[in-house]
């Protein structure tokens, strides 16, 4: 069974990321198999240490697996090159993460904007996508300010608005509430709940907080040591 | 990624740790400095050589002297020879008549006394050429060249005119000189040499009536008698003009050429003239003529030609190949000085940039995340690196001349107190301003190409880890 069918955004298939340290072998991720299917918006539930976060940068591919294959949309990212990568990155996905990793020294105008210089987006377009996507997540008013600026729910904003202002189909999140008290983090998840309804955006999402997964996502994959634990589909 | 985003977020970075970079690109401008204000130093002794040289005529001219039986010290390229072809008045008007040539004139110096107000001086007097016109000694000069070739007139050195009249020696133009001179006169109307018969007071006749009464037939030669000729001056000059080969050694009175031939003055070289036995003394030989010829290029030819007629010849034509070489040594050398602050600059490049990737560990792994390939990351590295080249580079080209500046305003200002003319040591032309940012540019890029590298390499996983 090769690629992924219509309806499939995302393939795993027996895939493995191993260390090996010295004579040790850590297998942050192994075995491990699933699918995400288009519009889906799936949780990755496990403990500190279980291996979502190595997971997640295999399908955003950051990152190459040691075993088993990756589709995302019917393409392979195995047999992908550095530079075609690059350009998925670009292109196909946008990632948040738990330290927003905002680049502290610019405005969040300026921020929002870096993923349209790397794609080679046209000067003219730009200002006018920064602005909708900042104002899609509520900042259309803080363009010139810098994250330091800010509250740690609004630097997650925008570090949303950088990730869908290139319209990927695919977000992958890794602990987007981590750093964020439960009423800010349950308005971040009501934002990517939007996303995907609204702009019925692929979204994986990892998180060790059951109650956000139950609560928000569609389907809930938990892991332990690098293996798949359960696979349940809410009603 | 774009050329104008990348210009744009180097631009960016490089501000963000300002003073950092901004001490980069001033240890790449004083590497460049270093490199051009030494260059430029050899540039401009270069040019002043050059113009001097060129000034001189020296590169037009050359220098015949017949070839000698003489075998003694000194290396000597050519075998002696038997019987030398004298260089005499119809070997001078051969070589007139060569193509190219212009002139061809001896060297005339001779000791003398000159009277001044009846008061004796004892100096030296040469001939001048009246190519030497165009000789810088006589640009600015006090009065001016002379009327014509046979004119009785005289221009005289400053220390000379100094000497005649400490306190104005524009009060000695238009004033009259006695030239008192010994001339040659040849042997067989010689009657009238008063003092030829005293032996000790004619050791410059090399056949007197009654010493070598054997020798008499086949030898000739000639005595000497004082003469006397009154010249005006016309003119005082500060500098000596450059003399062809030899030079004037310390003249500081010039009479026109022409006449100084006319004059007849024994010279010192006359004495071996004299002694060279047969067939001497038929008609004027000179010791050595100059040859001027219309341009450079045209040297060689004639040189050969001459050569062809029986004679030695030396041109500084041929001599000044080692002083090019010389300067493009020179050149190497005060690069290879200058070279080594940029080179230690470069450290500081490499230094700067492999410390902002430590810095900006997050930052790369941020670009890659969102889309950066490893030919972005590693453009922008040498985006920053070639922006501080640049800069370094024009900065640095503006401080070297500032020094060579300072350097040829320092020389002048030494050399005006030794009242001696100002020179320009130093020279920044075009190609050696746009040389040296190109310069600095690549050496920039080098000194990137490890950091770059290690930035492209940068594992985004690893950077962006949560601490
Ligand atoms: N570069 C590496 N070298 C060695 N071991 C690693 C490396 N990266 C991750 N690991 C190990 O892989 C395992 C999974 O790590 P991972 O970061 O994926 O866990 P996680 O589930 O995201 O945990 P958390 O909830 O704390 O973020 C861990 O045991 C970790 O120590
Ligand atoms: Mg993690």
């Amino acid at each position: 069974m090769n690629g992924t069918n219509d309806g499939q955004a995302i393939r795993a298939e027996s895939v493995s990321r191993h260390y090996q340290i010295g004579e040790a072998v850590i297998r942050a991720v192994d075995g491990v198999t699933f699918q995400v299917e288009r519009g889906e918006f799936v949780s990755l539930l496990g403990a500190s240490g279980s291996g979502k976060s190595t997971l997640l940068n295999l399908l955003a591919g950051l990152d190459r697996p040691t075993g088993g294959e990756i589709w995302v949309e019917s393409r392979s990212l195995g047999a992908m090159s550095s530079i075609e990568l690059a350009r998925y990155r670009s292109h196909t996905v946008g990632m948040v993460f738990q330290a927003f990793n905002l680049l502290p020294r610019m405005t969040l105008e300026e921020n929002v904007e870096l993923p349209l210089r790397l794609a080679e987006v046209d000067r003219a377009e730009r200002s006018a996508r920064v602005r909708e996507a900042l104002e899609r997540v509520g900042l259309g008013r803080r363009l010139a300010h810098r994250p330091g600026e800010l509250s740690g729910g609004e630097q997650q904003r925008a570090a949303l608005a950088r990730a869908l202002v290139n319209r990927p189909s695919i977000l992958l999140a890794d602990e987007p509430t981590g750093n964020l008290d439960s009423k800010t983090g349950a308005e971040i998840m009501e934002l990517l709940r939007e996303f995907n309804d609204k702009l019925s955006m692929t979204i994986v999402m990892v998180t060790h907080e059951a109650a956000l997964a139950d609560r928000f996502s569609d389907r809930i994959v938990t892991i332990a040591d690098g293996k798949l634990l359960s696979n349940v589909v809410k009603t | 990624m774009k050329a104008s985003d990348l210009g744009e977020l180097a631009l960016r970075n490089l501000r963000e740790a300002v003073l950092r970079n901004s001490l980069t690109t001033l240890g790449v401008a004083v590497g460049v400095a270093s490199l051009v204000a030494m260059l430029s130093l050899g540039v401009g002794l270069q040019q002043f050589t050059n113009r001097r040289l060129a000034s001189s005529g020296l590169f037009n001219a050359i220098f015949v002297a017949p070839r000698t039986n003489f075998t003694g010290f000194g290396p000597r390229a050519e075998a002696p020879v038997e019987h030398p072809r004298p260089l005499d008045e119809a070997a001078r008007i051969e070589m007139e008549h060569l193509a190219g040539v212009t002139e061809v004139y001896p060297q005339i110096r001779f000791m003398t006394e000159l009277r001044y107000n009846s008061v004796p001086y004892t100096t030296v007097v040469a001939g001048l050429p009246s190519s030497d016109r165009s000789d810088s000694a006589f640009d600015g000069m006090q009065g001016r060249f002379f009327s014509s070739q046979t004119a009785d007139e005289a221009i005289l050195g400053i220390r000379f005119a100094r000497e005649l009249s400490p306190k104005d020696t524009g009060a000695l133009i238009g004033r009259d000189l006695v030239l008192r001179y010994a001339a040659r006169q040849p042997l067989n109307s010689s009657t009238e040499a008063s003092d030829a018969g005293a032996p000790p007071k004619s050791p410059k006749s090399g056949k007197g009536a009654h010493s070598d009464s054997g020798a008499d037939q086949g030898l000739s030669g000639f005595s000497v008698v004082p003469r006397k000729k009154t010249l005006r001056i016309i003119g005082i000059i500060k500098s000596e003009p450059e003399a062809g080969f030899g030079g004037f050694r310390a003249t500081q009175v010039y009479i026109p050429l022409t006449l100084a031939q006319t004059l007849q003055a024994t010279q010192v070289s006359d004495l071996r003239e004299v002694l060279q036995g047969p067939g001497a003394g038929e008609g004027q030989r000179y010791a050595s003529l100059t040859v001027r010829v219309k341009s450079s290029s045209q040297v060689v030819a004639v040189e050969n030609e001459i050569k062809k007629m029986g004679f030695r010849t030396f041109s500084l034509f041929d001599a000044s190949r080692n002083l090019r070489l010389l300067f493009a040594l020179l050149d190497l050398l005060l690069g290879i000085f200058g070279s080594l602050a940029l080179a230690v600059a470069t450290l500081g490049i490499v230094n700067t940039l492999v410390m902002a990737i430590l810095e900006r560990r997050r930052e790369i792994g941020v670009l890659k995340a969102l889309g950066a390939a490893d030919r972005d990351v590693k453009q922008l590295f040498f985006v920053e690196a070639g922006t501080m080249g640049v800069l370094g580079g024009i900065f640095g080209v503006g401080m070297g001349w500032f020094i060579g500046r300072l350097l040829t305003w320092g020389t002048n200002f030494y050399l005006h107190r030794q009242s001696l003319p100002s020179v320009d040591v130093s020279a920044v032309p075009w190609w050696l301003a746009l040389g040296a940012i190109a310069f600095a540019v690549g050496v920039s890029l080098a000194a990137g190409i490890y950091p770059a590298a290690r930035a492209a390499r940068l594992d985004p996983v690893e950077a962006l880890r949560y601490e």
